[in-house]
């Protein structure tokens, strides 16, 4: 059975301000929903890194939170969308050491290993989306 | 940029400081500018940075104080990075970051006599 989506909302990502609010929100969002010190802080470290991802590569984009449920397991979804540049090698920017621009080569093989679902997609000159999810551990 | 927002302490011939805010990629910067100015101009021979504030240390913040820590070592003064919270070290190991170039220590006493120690021994040598 899919997982129900409870609660949807964006927030637009064009300021290093803004990916500190979605972090902010992201926390309290993981922490309403009984996430521990753990989760909440791989949860959030996550969030901070795709969302300075757009922020410098693309400088423009949105993140679309949504609360999830499955069966009685809280769950939090955050999808990390752009129009920018895109990434050509998925492969290679997903290696671990590889970076680009100012990020320092762990961003994305090292946000992965923070969650539970990874799903990325880019194309070249359309933009770049990244899904994460992360469930509450009992 | 912004600077001074960390404040930065002089506390018996070493440096403190003591980071309470969560940092952007624009005040982590200043940060580590500030913290080397503060070394020249007081010619300490240690910092000791406090991250007990920090609930979240993403790549960019945890490269920038490991940074920091090797940009003062060539200045000649070492670093010890105190206070790092369970869950922050969880999640930078998880990531694959490695702290190379800082001491760590539990917590500022510790790191305090962390440097005396690695001072005496650079002295005898």
């Amino acid at each position: 059975m899919p997982a129900r989506v409870l609660a949807t909302q964006e927030m637009k990502i064009a300021s290093e301000d803004d990916v500190v609010l979605v972090r902010r929100a992201v926390r309290s969002l993981a922490e309403r929903r009984g996430f521990d010190s753990f989760a909440s802080a791989a949860l959030t470290t996550a969030v901070t890194e795709l969302g300075r991802n757009i922020w410098i590569h693309a400088r423009h984009g949105a993140a679309i939170i949504e609360e999830l449920e499955d069966g009685p397991r809280p769950g939090v979804r955050v999808e990390f969308k752009d129009q920018g540049p895109g990434i050509p090698d998925i492969n290679w920017a997903m290696a671990g050491g590889n970076s680009t621009a100012s990020s320092l080569g762990l961003g994305l093989s090292g946000t992965k290993r923070l969650v539970d679902d990874f799903q990325i997609q880019s194309e070249v000159g359309r933009g770049t989306s990244v899904r994460i999810t992360k469930w509450k551990r009992f | 940029m912004q600077s001074g927002m960390i404040p930065i302490l002089k506390v018996g011939g070493i440096l403190l400081a003591s980071i309470q805010t969560e940092l952007n990629d624009t005040s982590a910067q200043a940060f580590q500018q500030d913290v080397l100015k503060a070394i020249e101009r007081t010619r300490s021979r240690g910092l000791v940075i406090d991250i007990t504030g920090l609930d979240m240390v993403d790549t960019f913040v945890a490269r920038i104080l490991t940074d920091s820590g090797r940009m003062a070592k060539l200045m000649g003064t070492e670093t010890v990075l105190v206070g790092m919270r369970p869950e922050v070290a969880a999640t930078l190991v998880r990531m694959g970051f490695s702290m190379q170039g800082v001491h760590t220590a539990l917590n500022v006493d510790e790191g305090m006599a962390l440097l005396a120690t690695l001072r005496s021994s650079r002295d005898g040598e």
